[in-house]
């Protein structure tokens, strides 16, 4: 007797380690649950937006403390960062095209033009990885200098973001081939949508910010 | 989100007109800052930062699509006390900090005046 008072009883039906779907989703048609989704999500980008604000107060405090280190003056090429923006920026549009089609129904189009995105994405990835590489035989890694120090977390941040955002877009794709243009899936793609453009948003304040004004101070 | 009500056609256009926008916006401070048009330091900040300010409302309108009836307002809402917390963060982390600079980082006259006290 005083055991069973003790010990946790499993409701019935076992325990449940997931999200159910919500269950007026069939009642009240999809809409609701969708914009319940996109909306968490669009929270979620602005505290993530947050995030990047503090680095970017960290950047403005710390960014001319060089401690008779190199300057930006000294390390950054500009041409290459103009290069990898418009990687970037083109990687936005080609995502709206994506979503275009999405939205018609075009799978096959639109995956095309989520692995030209997926691309460019790349692209900025790779450039970006050739500059930390450079920067780092230059002896300006993270530890040179505050400047240095608050430039690789900034700009580094931002680069594990496109990261992340390339990963999803390839388990994405993954998943629109095995599943098709699902309710599910054309929401996830909603979702990567936002954060793909938000990233290029946040990548406007890091070369006006850091390169370009780093390069003219 | 609100680009599922649009058909295709405005939709491209509506990317086509954000893209394009965002091209002249990225190119014209780097041209600024690599062919060194201006030695006014101020006019050229002012060019990057007002450029930088205006090419991100460009993307929120024409990427992210963010409009005061998406979500019933609450979009938007959500971006506006962001934009408001961004503004208190970076403008009292910098100013509170200058004037640490200011008052903490004693000058090097002063250090040579301690230095020669009798």
């Amino acid at each position: 007797m005083a055991s069973a008072h003790t010990t946790a009883v499993a409701p019935e039906g076992g325990y449940q380690f997931y999200v159910t779907e919500d269950p007026h989703h069939h009642d009240d048609g999809e809409h609701h649950h969708e914009t319940g989704t996109m909306l968490g999500f669009w929270i979620y980008l602005m505290s993530d937006c947050l995030i990047f604000g503090i680095l970017f107060a960290v950047y403005a405090v710390l960014g001319q403390s060089y401690a008779a280190g190199p300057s930006p003056a000294d390390l950054f090429e500009l041409d290459k960062i103009a290069l990898s923006t418009a990687f970037l920026l083109i990687s936005s549009i080609t995502y709206g095209f994506a979503v275009i089609n999405m939205h018609q129904d075009k799978q096959k189009t639109m995956v095309n033009w989520l692995l030209i995105t997926g691309l460019f994405g790349l692209g900025f990835l790779v450039m970006e990885v050739l500059e930390f590489q450079h920067l780092w035989h230059l002896g300006a890694g993270p530890g040179a200098s505050a400047f240095l120090s608050s430039f690789w977390f900034l700009v580094g941040t931002h680069g594990l973001h496109v990261t992340c955002g390339a990963i999803w877009l390839v388990i994405l794709l993954v998943q629109v081939k095995m599943h098709g243009l699902t309710h599910e899936n054309k929401r996830r793609i909603m979702c990567l949508s936002l954060f793909w453009h938000f990233l290029d948003l946040i990548w406007i304040g890091v070369f006006s910010f850091v390169y370009l004004t780093g390069v003219l101070l | 989100m609100s680009a599922e009500h649009h058909d295709a056609a405005s939709s491209y256009r509506t990317y086509m007109v954000g893209f394009v926008l965002s091209v002249i916006l990225t190119v014209i401070p780097f041209a600024v800052v690599m062919s060194g048009a201006t030695s006014n330091l101020n006019v050229a900040l002012a060019i990057i930062f007002g450029l930088g300010a205006i090419q991100i409302l460009v993307h929120i309108y024409y990427f992210l699509h963010v409009t005061f009836s998406a979500e019933d307002g609450w979009q938007a809402m959500s971006l506006m006390i962001t934009v408001v917390f961004l503004a208190i963060i970076l403008s009292g982390s910098i100013w509170v900090m200058l004037h640490l600079h200011e008052n903490m980082m004693p000058a090097h006259e002063q250090i040579e005046r301690v230095k020669n006290l009798p």
